[in-house]
């Protein structure tokens, strides 16, 4: 993972290291300038630059199944063969050069396989003659040989790269009239994958990735030949915290998530970029949803966050987003009621309040639009405002021992003053009801009768107002509920550990009467202060890059998919 | 494209030529009737239309019905193209679900959960049957669908395996198992 580092932000770099040579060479044709080194995605130290990473810098697509970006390099699948040549040198080392000028090129008289193939000045790469389109057929006829073609029954069909291959340079009719060799289907590798092992290319990708990413050595082949299987050792489970990415990574159908075996086929979902929220890391990803439901998440790339992966545990944290026991109405005092209404009185209470007799309970899983609104709320009724921590424990990898997705976006919107006294202010507010100096208790997110603040105690404030997803003691003592949404079914920005300001994007329709939290609170700040805001979340968050210091500078448009990193 | 339409001559723009010809068709039929025996009392002597149904032709293309291979089992395996194909979205299909019953068939993995066809939506384009992977899916000569409510007009799994009943095909699954089976005694053991 040492490839993940921040892209943008390099203020403090010691001594920058020499600017790379570029050399150039034509890729069908077309002169391009590649750097002669690239980063070796393992190490991170520079090595020469392959074939197939000059065809990608090209935008000219070369066929691979073992080749991963962000994997050791195998070279096994053959799939990626390109034919070439160099110039070519005269007796006297001096390139022979053409009557019109130009480097004589000798072609080479075999092919390369592009992955691992460097490059060398002035190097053509063809990748479309007839030559190539043969290999390439060969080479899928090959792995074709003792693939099952059960694609009506596997779970990658659609986002097969077998498929889609045998679309360009597939047969009809397979010439192979003998007996496909069948190996074990439906092997249990471990809590999260299936195996099977007929689908299997043997790219060795998964290998590759357990054993030199996750750092769990749990996966290899056994058997020879055609009999190749991939493998746990006998009594092993393949159980680390990162299994899901092979599924992710294998080309073919043979590794499968037991999660989302058999629920939807790959090309109903509506893909949605969106940000995992289980942990402050803030891996990218996607959100695979169709009519309204979330059926998975998978890793987006973001060189500066995640790389290609993400952790099986936030993964599969989705569930609680469908769940039938949603909050879905808005209750005054347990009677349900319109928004304009619930709004309308809590506006009225928050008006008439005395300065300093409000309490904020935001949560650090809110995004930072939201924050920044509580904040002016905060601010205008000269209200104590923390947020609850939310501490576990990380890895070397991915997880973050800060359960809290936007720590930062408390820290910086003010909420809490940082990130150690996150969670001071609880015990001070609740002192504050039970002397009665606090009458009104504003909780966003959080069961503050988890966190010091008990039921009794709520039961002594004149004003509880409370905005959950699902239900808890907290939200059964609150006089005004609100139905807030999961992040996936609203816009906006997340702040992660290290500063990397994420936005994500609205996959589904929020439950029943639920509302976006930023849509309501921008309502209430308007009513409370006076102040108006924007009613869309692009120029809320160019508001707020305005007025919060750490944020400026930034905007909407320029967070993009990857986003953008801030000062912490 | 504009038509150039030819000038009527003289004789037909009389009208009288037409007329006659009219009343010429008009004799024939009444001679038909009165004389030949030829007249629609006899052709519908049996009876009307929902008596006596309506013979369709070989290629009609009637309701879509799930079938079952010739050992009964379900054909379908949730694959979901016909879901996708469907123009006017009249098929829904449950996947199983990892949880799920498994297949009829062993080695076939999965099947339906619940299938229903909105016979209300239904275009009868064939467009099912056309992508099925697996001969589960046909149209059938089936035209004339009665329900009392819209609710019943959507037909589940059980209503279309029961309507579409049988039909044999190549038995893929089968003959994959058994190739499996022929290996097991293969020196080679996994």
């Amino acid at each position: 993972m040492s490839n993940v580092a921040p892209t943008e932000a390099k203020p403090a770099a010691p001594a920058t290291p020499p600017p790379i040579e570029k050399i150039k060479v034509k890729v069908d044709g077309r002169e391009i300038e590649v750097p002669k080194t690239m980063p070796d995605p393992m190490t991170g130290k520079q090595v020469a630059t392959t074939m197939i990473q000059a065809t990608n810098l090209a935008k000219v697509d070369v066929p691979h199944y073992c080749y991963h970006p962000k994997l050791p390099v195998a070279g096994n699948c053959r799939m990626c063969l390109v034919e070439f040549g160099t110039p070519a040198m005269g007796p006297d080392r001096k390139p022979v050069m053409n009557p019109d000028g130009t480097p004589k090129i000798a072609k080479s008289p075999r092919p390369a396989i592009a992955c691992a193939t460097p490059i060398s000045p002035g190097m053509e790469i063809y990748t479309t003659t007839p030559g190539v389109k043969q290999m390439r057929e060969g080479v899928l006829e090959s792995l074709l040989i003792n693939h099952p073609l059960d694609c009506p029954i596997c779970d990658q069909a659609g986002e097969c790269k077998l498929q889609e291959y045998s679309v360009e340079y597939g047969q009809a009719q397979s010439r192979f009239v003998e007996a496909k060799v069948h190996k074990p289907k439906t092997v249990d590798l471990g809590p999260r994958i299936v195996l099977d092992a007929e689908r299997c290319i043997l790219c060795t990708r998964c290998i590759r990735f357990t054993k030199d990413v996750a750092g769990d050595d749990a996966l290899g082949i056994v058997n020879r030949g055609s009999y190749n299987t991939i493998a746990t050792f006998p009594g092993t489970p393949f159980a680390n915290n990162y299994t899901l990415n092979t599924v992710d990574i294998c080309p073919v159908g043979a590794l499968t998530s037991k999660d989302f075996r058999f629920r939807m086929r790959v090309w109903f979902l509506k893909e949605t970029k969106s940000v995992c929220t289980s942990c402050g890391t803030g891996c990218s990803i996607t959100v695979g949803s169709r009519e309204e439901k979330i059926y998975r998440y998978e890793p987006r790339e973001n060189d500066a966050v995640n790389s290609s992966w993400m952790c099986d545990s936030g993964r599969l944290n989705y569930k609680w987003i469908g769940r039938e026991d949603r909050l879905k109405d808005v209750l005054v005092r347990g009677q349900k009621t319109t928004w304009s209404n619930a709004l309308g009185e809590i506006s009225e209470k928050l008006r008439k309040a005395a300065p300093g007799s409000v309490a904020i309970v935001a949560s650090a899983r809110q995004t930072n639009e939201e924050l920044f609104l509580l904040k002016k709320i905060a601010t205008k009724l000269k209200a104590v405002t923390d947020s609850v921590p939310r501490n576990g424990e990380g890895d070397k990898l991915l997880v973050n021992a800060d359960k809290n997705p936007n720590t930062n976006g408390a820290v910086f919107t003010g909420i809490v003053d940082c990130h150690a006294e996150m969670g001071r202010n609880l015990g001070k507010i609740a002192d504050g009801i039970k002397s009665g100096a606090i009458k009104t208790l504003i909780v966003f997110g959080e069961d503050v009768t988890k966190h010091g603040i008990s039921a009794e105690l709520l039961g002594k404030l004149e004003t509880l107002v409370v905005s959950d997803i699902l239900p808890n003691k907290t939200t059964a003592a609150a006089h005004y509920l609100l139905p807030g949404c999961a992040h996936a079914e609203k816009r906006g920005s997340f702040t992660n550990v290290k500063g990397r300001v994420q936005r994500f994007m609205k996959a589904v329709e929020p439950k029943g009467d639920a509302r976006a939290e930023w849509e309501f609170l921008h309502e209430i700040v308007y009513n409370v202060t006076g102040q108006n805001g924007f009613v869309n979340i692009e120029g809320l968050f160019n508001q707020m890059a305005a007025e919060v210091p750490a944020f400026n500078g930034v905007t909407w448009a320029s967070l993009g998919d990857t986003g953008v990193t801030v000062q912490i | 494209m504009i038509v150039k339409r030819e000038k009527l001559t003289f004789w037909e723009r009389l009208y009288l030529p037409a007329l006659l010809g009219g009343f010429k068709i008009t004799a024939s039929h009444l001679v038909d009737t009165l004389f030949r025996g030829n007249n629609v009392a006899k052709q519908v002597s049996k009876g009307y239309y929902p008596e006596i149904p309506w013979t369709v032709g070989q290629n009609y293309r009637g309701a879509p019905y799930l079938v079952r291979d010739q050992e009964g089992h379900t054909k379908c395996v949730s694959c979901q193209l016909c879901e996708f194909v469907c123009p006017p979205k009249a098929i829904k299909i449950t996947p199983p679900g990892p949880d799920g019953q498994t297949a009829d068939r062993a080695n076939a993995e999965k099947m339906p959960l619940e299938f229903e066809i909105n016979m209300l939506r239904c275009i009868f384009c064939g467009f099912c049957q056309e992508v099925c992977p697996e001969e589960a899916i046909f149209l059938q000569k089936d035209y004339s669908l009665t329900g009392l409510s819209r609710k019943e007009m959507i037909y589940n799994k059980e209503k279309l395996l029961t309507l579409g009943g049988t039909h044999a095909g190549v038995q893929k699954w089968k003959h994959k198992l058994e190739e499996a089976k022929e290996q097991e005694s293969f020196p080679v053991k996994v």
